[in-house]
C-alpha cells in the first residue's frame, strides 16, 4: 500500500508546480462523434434550397405512382408512406366528379364534399377493418396504399370525360363501361398486391372484399356522372 | 413399475395451469379470475381460441360443452383498448361464408345462433352486409330509373346521390337499433319470466345482420322490369329472412305469456316487412308509376304548344 502511494506521488510530482489560473483559455472541440459527416448532411434538410425539398417530395410521389402502375410486391411504397399523392388524387377526382353534371338545375350528382368524405371515410373504415381482423400494417401505410391505388380510377375519369365530348351516346357508354371496369379491377388488384402480405392467411378474403366494394362504388360514381 | 403405479395412485398437487401447460399452445386454459386482471391472460386465451374454433366447425353439432366453457372469457380487455374490439372480429373466411349460407337456408329445429354463432358473435358480417346492401340498393335504384328513362324522349339521366344516404340511414338503423330495442325487451321479459334461452346483444345484431344477406340477390332481381319477378323475389326473400328471425326468437319468448310472445313475434315480422316494402317502394318505381310518368310527359308536351301559339299571336297583335 505504501509502495503504491510512493509511485503515485512520483508520477504526479512533476505536476505539482503547474498552476492553472482561470485566465488561460483552453482550446479544443467538444464534439460528440455522430458518425460520418456525409450522414449529417443528409439528415439536416434545413440548409438546402426549397427547390430541392419540393423536388425530392415530388420524386417520391412520382415513384409511388409508377409502383401503382406496375404493381409488384415491394416494401418501398409502404416504408416511406406519404399522403400527398392520395390528397392530390382525391381532390382531382372530387373536382371532376362534381363538375360533371351539365344541367345545373337538376344537380343530382355528388358534391365535392360528398366525394371527399366517401374516399377518406371509406379508406379509414377499410383500414380499421383490416387492423381489427389482425393485420400488421400500420394505419397511415394502409391509407397511403388505398389512396395511391385510386390512380387508375382517376385516369379512367379523365378518359371518360374525353369520350363524353364526342361520339354517339350508346357507343361512348360501352367504351366508358369497359374503361371503368378495367381500371377498377386494376385498382383492386394493385392494392391487394400491396396489402395482402400483412393479413393473417385465413382472413385475406375478408380484408379484400371491402377494398373491392370501395373501388366498385368509386367506379360507379365515375361511370354515372 | 411399482413406482409408476404409486405415482398414479398418490394425490399430486397440481400447480397453476400456465406452468403446467406452459409450452403447449394448443391447450385451452381456463382460469377463474377477475376479468380486469391484466392483459396478458386474454392474450394466451385468444391465441388458443382460433385453433379450437376451427376444430369446432368441423363437427357442428358436437363440442357444445367446450363452447360453454369458452363463453365467459372472450371480452377480458377493458372497453377502451383496441384489443377489446378485436375480439369482435375473430372470424375467418370460411366461418363468415358458413354463416351467410346458414342464413340463406333456414331449417326448423336448427337455431342460427346456436349452430353458427356459438358464442363467437362477430361485427364483421353485420357491418359489411349492411354496407353492401346499402350500395346495392342505391345502385340498383339508379339503374332502374335509368332503364325507365331510356324509353323517354329526353335522354337525360340524373344520378340521385342522396339515395345512398337515405338507404344507409334506413338499413343501418334497422340493423342496429331494432336489435337494441329487442334485446332490451327480452332482458325485461327475462326479469319477469325465467326463459331458458337468452341472447346477448351482439348475437341479436348478428342474427339481424346475417338475415339481411338474402336481400342482396333479391334487390338485384328487382332490376328486371316485370312485376311478377319483383313480387316473387320480395316474397321469397321475406320468407327466408323472416323465418330465420322467427326460428331464432321463438325459443326465447315461448315460455312467456302467449299474448306477449305473439306480440313480440308480430312486431319483429312487421318491422321486417316494413323495411322490405319501404325499400322497394322508395327506391324502385313500379311499372304503373312508369306508365303514368310517360303519359304525364307526353300530355304536358301537347298542352304547352297551344299556349305558346296564343302567346305569339298576342305579341304580334
Amino acid at each position: 500500500m505504501a509502495e503504491v502511494e510512493e509511485t503515485s506521488k512520483l508520477m504526479f510530482a512533476g505536476l505539482s508546480d503547474v498552476s492553472i489560473s482561470g485566465d488561460i483559455p483552453v482550446e479544443g472541440e467538444i464534439n460528440v462523434p455522430v458518425g460520418t459527416p456525409i450522414q449529417d448532411k443528409e439528415y439536416s434538410t434545413l440548409d438546402e434550397p426549397v427547390k430541392d425539398t419540393i423536388l425530392r417530395d415530388l420524386k417520391a410521389v412520382g415513384k409511388k405512382f409508377v409502383h401503382v402502375m406496375y404493381p409488384k410486391k415491394s416494401s418501398a411504397l409502404l416504408r416511406d408512406w406519404d399522403l400527398w399523392g392520395p390528397l392530390l388524387l382525391c381532390v382531382t377526382l372530387a373536382l371532376m366528379l362534381q363538375g360533371g353534371s351539365v344541367n345545373s338545375k337538376e344537380d343530382g350528382g355528388p358534391q365535392f364534399a360528398e366525394v371527399f368524405v366517401i374516399i377518406w371515410f371509406g379508406s379509414v373504415i377499410i383500414t380499421l377493418n383490416s387492423k381489427l381482423l389482425g393485420g400488421t400494417i400500420s394505419f397511415f401505410q394502409s391509407l397511403c396504399v388505398l389512396g395511391y391505388c385510386i390512380m387508375p380510377l382517376t385516369v379512367a375519369m379523365v378518359v371518360c370525360r374525353l369520350v363524353l365530348l364526342g361520339g354517339s351516346w350508346r357507343f361512348s357508354f360501352i367504351v366508358r363501361l369497359i374503361v371503368v371496369t378495367a381500371s377498377f379491377s386494376w385498382s383492386t388488384f394493385a392494392s391487394t398486391a400491396f396489402l395482402a402480405d400483412y393479413q393473417p392467411p385465413n382472413r385475406k378474403a375478408l380484408v379484400v372484399y371491402p377494398v373491392f366494394l370501395f373501388y366498385f362504388v368509386i367506379g360507379w360514381m365515375i361511370l354515372t356522372v | 413399475m411399482a413406482a409408476n403405479s404409486d405415482f398414479l395412485l398418490t394425490f399430486q398437487e397440481f400447480d397453476s395451469s400456465e406452468s403446467h401447460l406452459g409450452g403447449n399452445g394448443d391447450a385451452t386454459t381456463i382460469s377463474i379470475e377477475d376479468t380486469g386482471a391484466g392483459s396478458h391472460k386474454p392474450q394466451k386465451q385468444r391465441r388458443s381460441a382460433p385453433v379450437t374454433s376451427f376444430e369446432e366447425d368441423n363437427d357442428p353439432l358436437a363440442n357444445d360443452d367446450k363452447t360453454e366453457l369458452l363463453s365467459g372469457q372472450k371480452r377480458s380487455s377493458p372497453f377502451w383498448t383496441f384489443e377489446y374490439y378485436q375480439t369482435f372480429f375473430d372470424v375467418e373466411t370460411h366461418q363468415v361464408r358458413e354463416r351467410i349460407l346458414g342464413s340463406l337456408l333456414p331449417w326448423p329445429g336448427r337455431n342460427f345462433v346456436h349452430l353458427y354463432i356459438r358464442n363467437n358473435p362477430d361485427l364483421y358480417g353485420p357491418f359489411w352486409i349492411c354496407a353492401t346492401l346499402v350500395f346495392v340498393i342505391a345502385i340498383c335504384g339508379n339503374i332502374s330509373d335509368f332503364l325507365v328513362d331510356l324509353g323517354k324522349p329526353q335522354n337525360k339521366y340524373v344520378p340521385e346521390f342522396r339515395k345512398v344516404t337515405i338507404a344507409a340511414t334506413a338499413i343501418y338503423s334497422y340493423a342496429w337499433l331494432v336489435p337494441l330495442a329487442l334485446w332490451g325487451l327480452l332482458v325485461w321479459r327475462n326479469s319477469k319470466v325465467m326463459n331458458i334461452v337468452s341472447y346477448s346483444f351482439l348475437e341479436i345484431v348478428c342474427v339481424y345482420g346475417y338475415s339481411l344477406a338474402v336481400y342482396i340477390p333479391a334487390v338485384v332481381l328487382w332490376l328486371l322490369p316485370y312485376e311478377a319477378v319483383r313480387w316473387f323475389s320480395i316474397v321469397v326473400a321475406l320468407c327466408l329472412s323472416g323465418s330465420i328471425l322467427v326460428l331464432t326468437f321463438w325459443p326465447a319468448v315461448r315460455d312467456d305469456q302467449p299474448r306477449v310472445a305473439i306480440a313480440i313475434m308480430t312486431a319483429i315480422m312487421a318491422l321486417h316487412i316494413l323495411l322490405a316494402f319501404g325499400c322497394k317502394a322508395y327506391f324502385f318505381s313500379t311499372l304503373e308509376d312508369e306508365h303514368t310518368a310517360v303519359d304525364a310527359v307526353v300530355g304536358h308536351g301537347t298542352k304547352s304548344s297551344p299556349t305558346m301559339k296564343m302567346h305569339r299571336t298576342n305579341t304580334m297583335s
